[in-house]
């Protein structure tokens, strides 16, 4: 399995006079995986994105997508034949029915796949005599998805996939999703639907602010983050337990919760030399990395 | 075979997928030789990447419990060894019940022995050494 990053980017900056969008973005996303980009509205997901296609200049900084660089108009072009984008606002032809678009877009792609389009085309439940102007959202968001499938691109770019869709089109699109990686497919989508994440994703970069707060596997995450309770006999110390690995203290009276990132054994431990009545250790749901990472940004 | 992944127990998918392997051949669900989906059909069966699947049979099968023949899918292989190892479950499983019978009897209700139970599985291994 070879690793080379199909997205490099180093220091990618994006300001809007006074104000940065993105901030200094060291971003590397491996081949063979899924991985998600998770941010809040306006965390700079979208404008990260449209940098990477060339579709907006940085500001500052570099980067490289399946080894072409951004900012070379030349070698973007090169590196759009291979790289499918689903944009977050579907654009596409309102004045075209579903079959006239699907045969415009075939028509670009060399390695377009008609049997495979049909099939989803079918599954979609797609008209094919509709304009696209009379679509719902729903099959607004299947259409682009079908367009992006079909093209056996090396590098699938989704911006905010499943908006739009209702939950039998969710797991529809996850399982999409799996098939197309396990097809070689690398892909790299933003969402704030955690739960789909959660489940499909190899790797997660959490944004805020236009600043990357996470950069790690799924397992990594599910590993080192816990959350610790704990119950003492008189009011606890809050400086004890500020060691590495832990993020965030809470406390009311004799009890203490602990936020950790990692190192959950070093307060465990400190915990049973400070005589705790109770020690809790639990497990911790990207939905609660993911707030108490942007609560303390 | 039924595989349940829960996304936020807080052990990486890969390592679920794999005790819920063994469990099965511990159990005698899976037989010595049974054949199990190739690595995208319980992917998309299960929704979850295919590394995941990728590395919970690639784990299996250095552990021995697996086989993967190239192009034709994943067998199990069950050694003597891991009927021992069914054998032990078996008696671990007596204890357990023992135990929370004990537990019972000292007054402390099920959803206490269940988080008591949970939290000390979540402690990690090099501290339950040192106590």
């Amino acid at each position: 399995m070879t690793d080379t990053p199909v997205i490099l980017t180093r220091n990618l900056t994006k300001s809007y006079g006074g104000f940065a969008a993105v901030q200094e973005l060291n971003l590397s996303v491996g081949s063979n995986r899924i991985t998600a980009f998770l941010g809040q509205n306006g965390a700079g997901k979208s404008t990260t994105i449209k940098m990477l296609l060339g579709m907006i200049r940085p500001s500052r900084g570099e980067g490289t997508v399946l080894g072409k660089r951004i900012t070379d108009a030349e070698e973007n072009r090169a590196m759009r034949r291979k790289v499918a984008y689903v944009a977050e606002n579907k654009p596409l032809y309102n004045y075209m029915s579903v079959e006239q678009t699907i045969g415009f877009a075939s028509s670009f792609y060399p390695d377009w796949r008609s049997d495979f389009a049909t099939k989803l085309l079918n599954e979609y439940k797609l008209p094919p005599q509709r304009k696209v102007k009379a679509l719902s959202k729903g099959m607004r968001t299947k259409l682009a998805l079908l367009l992006a499938f079909a093209r056996r691109p090396e590098l699938l770019i989704l911006d905010e996939p499943s908006e739009g869709l209702d939950p039998v089109g969710i797991e529809h699109l996850l399982q999409m999703l799996v098939a197309q990686a396990a097809e070689g497919v690398a892909i790299f989508f933003s969402s704030h639907q955690i739960a789909e994440v959660e489940r499909v994703a190899d790797h997660v970069c959490i944004l805020d602010n236009g600043r990357l707060l996470v950069d790690a596997s799924l397992d990594q995450l599910r590993q080192s983050y816990r959350r610790i309770d704990l119950v003492f006999a008189s009011a606890p110390q809050e400086r004890e337990f500020r060691i590495t690995g832990v993020e965030r203290i809470q406390t009311k009276g004799h009890q203490m919760s602990v936020f950790a990132s990692g190192n959950a054994e070093a307060v465990i431990e400190r915990a049973r030399d400070l005589d705790a009545v109770s020690v809790e250790v639990a497990p911790v749901g990207l939905r609660e990395i993911f707030l108490e990472t942007v609560k303390e940004n | 075979m039924f595989f349940k992944l829960t996304p936020t127990t807080g052990h990486p998918l890969y390592l679920q997928l794999m005790q819920q392997i063994r469990h099965a051949t511990e159990s005698g669900a899976l037989h010595d030789g049974d054949q199990l989906p190739g690595i995208r059909t319980l992917a998309e069966e299960l929704v979850v990447s295919p590394n995941t699947v990728a590395k919970a049979y690639s784990e299996l099968e250095h552990d021995g419990l697996l086989e993967l023949r190239h192009g034709s899918g994943a067998f199990i292989c069950v050694k003597r060894r891991t009927r021992s190892l069914a054998d032990h479950v078996q008696g671990a499983r007596r204890q357990l019940r023992d135990l929370i019978e004990h537990l019972r009897e000292e007054g402390l209700l099920d959803e206490e022995i269940k988080r008591a139970f949970e939290a000390e599985l979540l402690y990690p291994a090099e501290i339950l050494r040192k106590r």
